[in-house]
């Protein structure tokens, strides 16, 4: 395999993180329609690592976004596009239908094969369905090495050093490409990306897909049974002062 | 719930009695082979990591047998120790340093082997980083669609968990044969660990290299109670303004009250805390007994990892923030003020 880099980044479309998501009276799920939505956070970080690694002038080849959804995935790949990435495919998933992190991997594994790519960034979790899984799977369905929760990545020709974040502190791996790296939070503070490039984003190439052009069938494993608000925490009021707040933990008897 | 699992596998159990030729069988053997459980234990340089004990905890609410699953240097001896748990049957233990560091690459293909050979149904492990970076590994080789960060069982197919930062809670039923789950370790409690008696068995070592080396690890020293397990819990935020002042304030609110320390995001981002301690959405769960901030404003994200705790308390000078919807106690004012009068107060008791 060559050292050239080909990277892949999968992106979701997934609700804003500043909303609150409101739970669909029926209790079905979350109410989605009229919600803004926008690129999930931790794949914000992904496109941007990919895009420093050009920037630290390794050989990178090709950075290819994609993402699995309904018809406003375009506009998630549109910011992927316009924050660096190469181009993009867009895999036609209907909104009622969505695929699970397994069928995403499947997905991923297939476009990976056909692209040749040998570096994968995936988001440690998407902040919707909080699984935090394709990644680990799709390393698994491919046989490469993986590294989760990234916090800093070094690239030696093939040799790919990761730190990840574990329980109490940090950990590091080395490994050879072709490798999937999950992202954290703290790997790197993503780009805004700029009005010019929002514009030259436009004409970048981003190919229409679908599921069964990868051979994927999206079938659900799970059924959601229900979906409900959380119970409510009924806040206990204010205190005047240290004293009170003394008084009051002793009462509750957490002191 | 335990009757609703008992009521649920009792069901499966008469359905494929009835639907298949298994006539020759006694019913109990059906149970134990409809029903069985692998808690994936962990440990670190020989020693049991009782986080990982909820596992076996979680593994006894879907009914059935539960087997403990641990490997490592000094796998053995750890099983030992392990057989001492509560509530498991039999521990299968794997001596081999190459799993020592929990790579998933290694540990996969090890639990894909040990999971067939026993023919579990369901498989446990905490939600810890270790069982984050595996199950998911182990699902794909199985074909399975995992399920993770559970918070609770309601039979052996359908199970809770949160979803949106906590925002919204999702009951889901698995089709698939084999249910992964990696279960939130403060909503099943840790099994105890004496007055068990499991029988050790070897478990099978299919070898496989790892891709990945491990080359080092830098672990936050502390004296503290562990974040994840502590009953208390002291935590700072943004409005502590710097590392110094978090290290003058935090430290000794936490040793007063015996606490676990703990930051938001906004603090650990602006280097004052370690990223270990960061608690919410993307760092770790904590439920404890007492949940006691300060200048923490109390965005989603941060309160998806505390909102559980029994009592929280919170000090902000904000009267409108957030935090205070949610705190039992909230007391309003400068924290540069009110920490250390806590402090002190706490201390002279």
């Amino acid at each position: 395999m060559s050292s050239k880099l080909r990277i892949l980044v999968p992106v979701k479309r997934v609700i804003d993180y500043a909303v609150k998501p409101r739970v669909k009276s029926d209790r079905t799920g979350v109410e989605t329609a009229n919600v803004k939505h926008s690129l999930n956070p931790f794949d914000e970080l992904s496109i941007e690592e990919a895009v420093r690694l050009r920037e630290r002038k390794l050989a990178v080849d090709d950075i290819l976004a994609v993402s699995a959804g309904p018809a406003k995935c375009a506009d998630t790949l549109r910011t992927a596009m316009a924050m660096g990435a190469d181009r993009s495919i867009h895999v036609d998933v209907p909104e009622d239908k969505p695929l699970e992190p397994l069928g995403v991997a499947k997905l991923l594994k297939a476009i990976a094969e056909k692209e040749q790519s040998n570096l994968i960034f995936v988001g440690k979790q998407a902040i919707d369905d909080d699984a935090g899984q394709t990644g680990q799977m799709l390393a698994g369905l491919l046989n490469w090495p993986q590294a989760t929760q990234a916090s800093k990545v070094e690239i030696d020709g093939e040799e790919v050093t990761v730190t990840k974040e574990v329980d109490g502190g940090v950990e590091t791996l080395k490994a050879r490409l072709p490798m999937i790296i999950t992202t954290d939070l703290r790997l790197n503070e993503p780009r805004y990306a700029s009005l010019p490039n929002i514009m030259k984003a436009k004409k970048k190439k981003l190919e229409k897909k679908t599921l069964a052009d990868y051979g994927v069938d999206g079938k659900a494993r799970l059924k959601t049974v229900k979906v409900e608000e959380p119970p409510a925490r009924q806040g206990g009021g204010k205190v005047e002062d240290v004293d009170g707040m003394i008084s009051k933990l002793k009462e509750l008897g957490a002191i | 719930m335990l009757s609703a699992t008992r009521h649920s596998a009792l069901r499966t159990l008469r359905a494929q009695a009835c639907s298949r030729s298994f006539l020759s069988e006694s019913p109990m053997s059906f149970r134990a082979r409809l029903l069985s459980t692998l808690a994936i234990l962990e440990q670190k340089d020989g020693k049991l990591n009782s986080g990982s004990l909820g596992a076996v905890t979680a593994g006894q609410k879907l009914g059935g047998s539960v087997h403990g699953f641990i490997a490592g240097k000094a796998g053995k001896s750890i099983a030992q120790e392990a057989a001492k748990i509560q509530g498991l049957e039999k521990v299968l233990a794997v001596e081999n340093e190459a799993y020592e560091r929990g790579l998933a690459e290694n540990w996969a293909p090890l639990l894909v082997e040990n999971i067939k050979k026993g023919g579990y149904t369901h498989v446990v492990t905490s939600h810890s980083a270790f069982g984050k970076s595996l199950l998911p590994r182990v699902a794909a080789l199985l074909d399975v669609q995992q399920l993770s960060d559970v918070m609770s069982i309601e039979s052996e197919d359908t199970f809770v968990r949160p979803i949106y930062a906590g925002n919204a809670i999702l009951t889901v039923q698995s089709s698939d044969p084999i249910k992964l789950l990696t279960v939130r370790q403060t909503s099943f409690p840790p099994a105890e660990t004496e007055g068990g008696s499991a029988s050790v068995e070897e478990g099978v070592d299919p070898k496989v290299e790892s891709p990945t080396e491990w080359v080092s690890e830098e672990l936050a020293k502390s004296d503290r109670p562990e974040l994840a397990s502590a009953s208390r819990v002291v935590s700072g935020g943004r409005g502590l303004k710097s590392k110094e002042e978090f290290d003058r304030l935090i430290p000794p609110l936490a040793d007063a009250l015996g606490a676990a320390i703990g930051a938001s995001r906004a603090a650990v981002d602006s280097g004052f805390a370690d990223n270990s301690l960061q608690v919410g959405q993307t760092g770790k769960n904590v439920a404890p007994q007492l949940y006691l901030c300060a200048g923490i404003s109390g965005a989603i994200q941060h309160l998806a990892g505390m909102k559980d705790s029994k009592v929280i308390a919170c000090i902000n000078k904000d009267p409108d923030a957030p935090i205070f919807q949610v705190a039992d106690v909230g007391l309003v004012g400068d924290l540069f003020e009110k920490v250390p009068e806590l402090t002190e107060k706490l201390k002279s008791q």
